[in-house]
């Protein structure tokens, strides 16, 4: 039974795909952010695979045709973004100046608390590029000399979070226009949180997108200046 | 035969996206040179929203599954995360809650400062 499993090429999908309906159950069932579907999925299938005590390369055999879909699917989020190119004209400035103050925010906000919790330069490298899209976060980590296991890590739990909590934050910080939100959402929490920010609107969705390559291009600059700072 | 159009359209341009990252030895991923020639071809008309609509809202909708193996993958880096778990989550969580937060309200103060100025521009 055990060899079958391994053997599957459609059992990591497959139990990816039901794990993800058992987390939509739970959402639509208990109405909270922590019932998030993705969240949900992942730790099912953890669970699977410790108790089945399956490797991640053989539930990745089936597995990586849903991640194959990633690059398709971000190029599609040009779609949205182009649908709102004229209320990206008209807000060029505001969206400029969110865009970069986020990424910048992102950077002082590890470095301090590197600092604070003194750790090595490797960490700290590591860190850097922890808000931006895995493909250009592990390049930058690779590039500065930082462990790119813990860069996606790192960037996958980022985007987690974003993806659960998005919603609470902007609701704490007052942070309702739909520009603001989506921006928001994508400079902090890459493709993950720009996932969450299409189901809350086109116009989040849009931003969303935008600044997923936005924030990825200014922080491979900016985190090399950051990474001779400590 | 139409959704099959679409999908070849989309993978034709991820295509050319990997083509890119090759011959530009930057550390940006073929999905955003991607992204970026798709929004090129629909402002040049090169390709119309309708030749990729349905394909692209199918694969946005469905884009949270995608990253299910990488947060599996989460099991894979715990021995090397494992060491450092506590202070790294502390500032992977602060550190995303400050950039939403920072990103957000920049946003939104800017964009109320060109509005009013706008209706200044209107009132005068």
């Amino acid at each position: 039974m055990k060899t079958f499993l391994i053997d599957s090429v459609f059992f990591g999908a497959g139990i990816s795909l039901i794990a993800y309906e058992i987390g939509l159950l739970a959402k639509r069932k208990f109405r909270m952010a922590i019932f998030n579907p993705l969240l949900i999925a992942i730790f099912c299938v953890i669970g699977i695979l410790m108790v089945l005590k399956i490797d991640y390369k053989d539930y990745d055999k089936g597995a990586q045709y849903l991640s194959y879909l990633l690059t398709p699917a971000t190029v599609c989020l040009a779609i949205p973004l182009y649908e709102q190119l004229t209320l990206l004209r008209k807000n060029l400035k505001a969206v400029a100046a969110g865009i970069l103050s986020g990424v910048l925010s992102s950077l002082v906000s590890v470095f301090v608390l590197a600092k604070l919790f003194s750790l090595s330069h490797e960490m700290y490298v590591t860190m850097l590029p922890k808000s931006i899209t895995t493909a250009i976060g592990m390049g930058i980590s690779e590039e500065l000399g930082g462990i790119a296991t813990i860069t996606v890590a790192v960037i996958v739990i980022t985007g987690v979070l974003g993806n659960i909590f998005s919603d609470i934050i902007c609701k704490c910080f007052k942070i309702t226009q739909p520009v603001a939100k989506g921006l928001a959402i994508g400079t902090s929490a890459h493709a993950m949180g720009t996932a969450k920010a299409m189901e809350l609107g086109p116009v989040e969705g849009a931003m969303s997108s935008l600044a997923i390559a936005v924030a990825g291009l200014l922080t491979v600059i900016g985190a090399s200046v950051f990474a001779g700072w400590m | 035969m139409k959704i099959l159009r679409q999908f070849t359209i989309i993978l034709v341009i991820s295509f050319l996206g990997e083509g890119i990252k090759m011959l530009i030895p930057l550390p940006i991923p073929s999905s955003v040179w991607g992204l970026v020639l798709m929004l090129a071809a629909l402002q040049f008309g090169i390709v119309k929203v309708e030749q990729v609509k349905e394909a692209s809202s199918f694969l946005i909708e469905i884009m949270p599954v995608m990253f299910i193996p990488a947060g599996v993958g989460l099991i894979t880096a715990w021995p090397v995360l494992k060491p450092v778990f506590v202070p790294v989550m502390i500032i992977t969580a602060f550190s995303t809650v400050i950039v939403m937060a920072v990103t957000g309200i920049v946003t939104q103060k800017m964009i109320k400062m060109g509005r009013n100025g706008e209706d200044e521009n209107v009132s005068d």
